[in-house]
């Protein structure tokens, strides 16, 4: 029991240091890689091109042709996926993502049979499972879009989730008889796919809004803007991981009510807990909607999403640290 | 009218509530709408609320003074019941009606229409692939539709040619109507229950005597009692239970790993033959029986005291004691006696005892203080003042079966006639000659009654609104069409020119994926086009 709670912890911390690692990696390919030496010679060309403007107004030619001129070293790379050392940086940090990702399931497994439980039954392996999540969604999205030098602003606050995990850790131990119940198994897993699933596109949506900003004023981010990917993309992300998210959290917050008519009397009773995580739905919901409608999508949406995760995060740390709830025992 | 339009009174009106109609079911309102749905119902979890914890809102009013007294006048202690929260969703939930109704009947057009006309050029659709294929255009369409069933098709003839219009998806509204139909049949099953439900808390002896039978016969028999709006409290569901045993259980560090109530029933049928059934009430299992729910809350103790009067008579009486502290359940609580024999309430209230004080299931003394070292029944103790005279019973005036009232110590009507450290058997000699004696320690359970005819209700919109959710996020409502003309270079017209375009009508629907598919499947050839 012991032995298998401490090889959990282990691997815990290994996990966290080698997402570290992989971050330090991937920077390196969002310094130095393809996109941003692309990006950064657009930026020069459009400097270039604006004083030529001023000068002479008929730069127009000139401008498209050094356009042209620009994207033709790029385009041999484009082919196959960029062999720079840059870019091997880039997929040696995803690689060691992935080994940190199986350390940390192995991190939760361990948990669970040191506990003689499922893995989840306070803070710390609330998020230990969470920030799993996130780093799983990520390497699915990493292999269908080409976004792997933004891997660090994924693991940034993984890496920072799994560190305040770290300072709630307890003792791998049998639950409280409130939580004795199937529905644990259930209701917080869904909570937790949702919660790390809602990470992805809150921190997409944040970017969205820096490129924005940058779109507005040219000196706002203009260092890390010029390395993001397009406004478009970035809705993407959003969008899709959102609407996978959308459903397991609302059948999360149900299956919560189920549970908490048999556990507590009644299946819905407004304890903060409760109300926090109604309004994040109400703000996922809106965002869907925001989507739809015109006029409020692009920067509004990303504003709404963004809005909706740190909703999750306040749910998270305030509600159970903070006030005192129905909630509260499944903390620290 | 010959004179054209006369803005009368009447028609400003009518413009004025089209108006408003449209205001409220576009879109863009049901938005703001959702955003203050989220605002109003956020000073619930910030604020201590009525329905949760009435003495803690009490205490913040007192703290905050005008500004508490404000917030409590602008219902800012029952966001959930207040006038603004519940405008809001109503008005979101007109808006939903109004927004989605004129939806059923496009639907329900769009159900019945044939999928649109092929465009005139498809290579400027999103998705747009074409080849030169081996066979007629008949063969060639005829595997379309072969490719494409499932999908609602219409084939029309061209100049020239044919081509194939298909759509496939339809589902995806219904899923979007279900959702927000099931929504808003949820809600209205959740008002239900808060008109015809009702929810009473009483507290039980564990050990099967009389004290451990509670009967759900009327609402003098609950301790505290929340009727739902309908609910007079006459016609409640009919049973009885009793409580025989209650063991909790512990983990060595003190954390308790089960509680356990072993229950009797009698219920419907069974209550006039006076059957009972058993069931084991534990906190994730409750007891369902006739439509009510029987849930264990919480546990405590009740010291037992035996009163020896100078007379002789004895007394005996154990009420429960509140936990003070939850890990450790020291309590607290007030046990009080009426002296026997006396007719003259004037002379009685001079002589009744109350027994207060502190109750440790485990006891730890610190010098003569008494503290718990944890919550099982190990070595139990109490720590008690006996006070002797007007307990105040008589006053009309509710008093709290925890404690004593102040107001009579104050005035000096209650007096301390002795303080002990008592463990059981062991006991106190007042000055008149009784004698106080601890003599056992007896255990509680707190239940609470449910009643929510509409629950049922609830989980099935709930799961309607799962479905249809899932159905309106998952399915793409999306088109393809397909044109065949013959090939003009060829003589003996057995090669077909196939022009393949898909549309999807969601947004970020990805359906690129799927419509390669098709257009694989459609422009296999040995060679393809130029």
């Amino acid at each position: 029991m012991t032995a298998y709670s401490q090889f959990s912890d282990l691997s815990y911390t290994t996990a966290a240091a080698i997402y570290v690692l992989a971050m330090l990696f991937v920077l390196v390919e969002q310094a130095f890689g393809r996109v941003a030496r692309q990006r950064v010679a657009q930026r020069d060309l459009a400097k270039q091109r604006a004083l030529v403007g001023a000068g002479a107004p008929v730069a127009d030619g000139d401008g498209a042709d050094a356009t042209h001129d620009a994207a033709v070293p790029a385009a041999p790379s484009a082919g196959r996926p960029a062999s720079g050392r840059p870019e091997r940086f880039g997929r040696m940090g995803i690689a060691l993502m992935v080994l940190g990702a199986l350390l940390h399931v192995a991190a939760l497994v361990l948990r669970g049979l040191a506990a003689g439980r499922a893995p989840w039954g306070n803070m710390y392996e609330y998020l230990m499972a969470l920030s799993l999540v996130a780093v799983v969604t990520w390497l699915v999205l990493v292999r269908k879009y080409p976004l792997r030098h933004l891997t660090a602003f994924v693991l940034l606050p993984v890496v920072f989730l799994m560190f305040v995990g770290g300072t709630l850790y307890v003792e791998a131990g049998p639950l409280v008889p409130a939580l004795q119940s199937y529905w644990l198994v259930i209701h917080v897993a869904a909570a937790i796919v949702a919660s790390g699933m809602f990470l992805v596109p809150g921190v997409a949506s944040v970017l969205y809004l820096m490129r924005t900003a940058n779109e507005g004023n040219p000196r706002r981010f203009r260092r890390l803007a010029e390395r993001l990917p397009g406004k478009d993309v970035l809705d993407r992300i959003a969008y899709r991981t959102s609407v996978l998210a959308f459903p397991i959290y609302t059948f999360g917050v149900f299956a919560g009510a189920i549970w908490a008519e048999s556990a507590w009397g009644r299946f819905w009773d407004w304890d903060p807990k409760e109300t926090v995580s109604f309004v994040a739905w109400v703000i996922y919901a809106a965002y869907l909607h925001a989507r739809a409608t015109a006029g409020w999508r692009g920067k509004p949406a990303a504003w709404i999403n963004t809005a909706g995760f740190a909703c999750i995060v306040f749910n998270f740390f305030f509600i159970n640290l903070v006030t005192a709830g129905l909630h509260s025992y499944a903390g620290v | 009218m010959t004179t054209g339009y006369v803005n009368t009174p009447a028609r400003r009106a009518l413009a004025f509530a089209r108006n408003t109609w449209r205001g409220l079911t576009s879109m863009r309102t049901a938005l703001i709408l959702l955003f203050l749905l989220a605002l109003a119902a956020l000073p619930g979890a910030m604020l201590p609320q009525y329905s949760l914890n009435t003495p803690k809102v009490d205490a913040y009013i007192a703290e905050h003074g005008w500004w508490g007294e404000l917030l409590d006048a602008l219902g800012f202690f029952e966001v959930y019941s207040s006038a603004w929260f519940s405008a809001i969703y109503l008005l979101l939930m007109v808006s939903i009606v109004g927004c989605l109704l004129p939806r059923f009947l496009e639907y329900y057009r769009a159900l019945r229409a044939e999928p649109v006309l092929t465009p005139r050029n498809l290579s400027r659709l999103p998705h747009f692939r074409t080849a030169t294929v081996d066979g007629t255009p008949e063969e060639v369409l005829a595997r379309a539709k072969q490719r494409l069933r499932g999908w609602r098709m219409v084939e029309r003839t061209e100049d020239g040619g044919a081509s194939i219009s298909a759509e496939r998806g339809y589902l995806r509204e219904a899923g979007n109507l279900l959702f927000h139909f099931s929504m808003l049949g949820l809600i209205v099953c959740v008002a239900l229950g808060k008109l015809y439900g009702y929810e009473g808390q009483v507290i039980v002896h564990a050990g099967g005597g009389p004290e451990s039978e509670f009967c759900n016969a009327g609402i003098y028999a609950y301790d505290s009692f929340e009727p739902g709006l309908r609910v007079d409290g006459t016609e409640l569901t009919s049973f009885c239970i009793r409580v025989t045993d209650f063991t909790p259980t512990f983990l060595p560090n003190g954390q308790p790993s089960s509680f356990r109530a072993q229950v009797q029933y009698s219920a419907g049928e069974d209550l006039e033959a006076g059957r009972w059934k058993t069931h084991q009430l534990e906190v994730n299992n409750p007891l369902r029986t006739e439509g009510d729910r029987v849930y264990l809350l919480g546990h405590g103790f009740a010291p037992e005291f035996t009163v020896t009067f100078p007379d002789g008579t004895k007394r005996v009486q154990a009420t429960q004691w509140r936990p003070a502290d939850q890990t450790t359940f020291l309590s607290d609580g007030a046990t009080k006696f009426d002296p026997p024999g006396i007719t003259d309430s004037r002379e009685r209230r001079t002589k009744q005892l109350a027994i207060t004080g502190l109750f440790a299931p485990t006891a730890a003394f610190q010098g003569k203080v008494l503290t718990s070292a944890g919550p099982q029944l190990l070595d139990p103790a109490v720590a008690v003042d006996i006070l002797r005279g007007d307990l105040g019973l008589e006053s009309g005036r509710a008093q709290s079966i925890f404690s004593i009232d102040q107001d009579m110590i104050e005035q000096k009507r209650l007096k301390r006639v002795a303080r002990e450290n008592l463990r059981p058997g062991e006991s106190v000699v007042l000055d008149d000659g009784t004698k106080v004696e601890f003599t056992g320690v007896k255990r509680w359970v707190s239940l609470q009654v449910s009643h929510d005819p509409a629950q049922e209700g609830v989980l099935g919109f709930a799961v309607a609104t799962m479905i249809g959710l899932l159905m309106s996020l998952l399915i793409k409502r999306r088109r393809v069409w397909i044109r065949v003309t013959p090939a003009s270079d060829e003589t003996s017209g057995t090669r077909t020119v196939v022009q393949v375009g898909g549309l999807a009508k969601t947004d970020q629907a990805g359906y690129g994926e799927e419509f390669g598919a098709i257009a694989d499947e459609l422009l296999r050839t040995k060679e393809q086009a130029r």
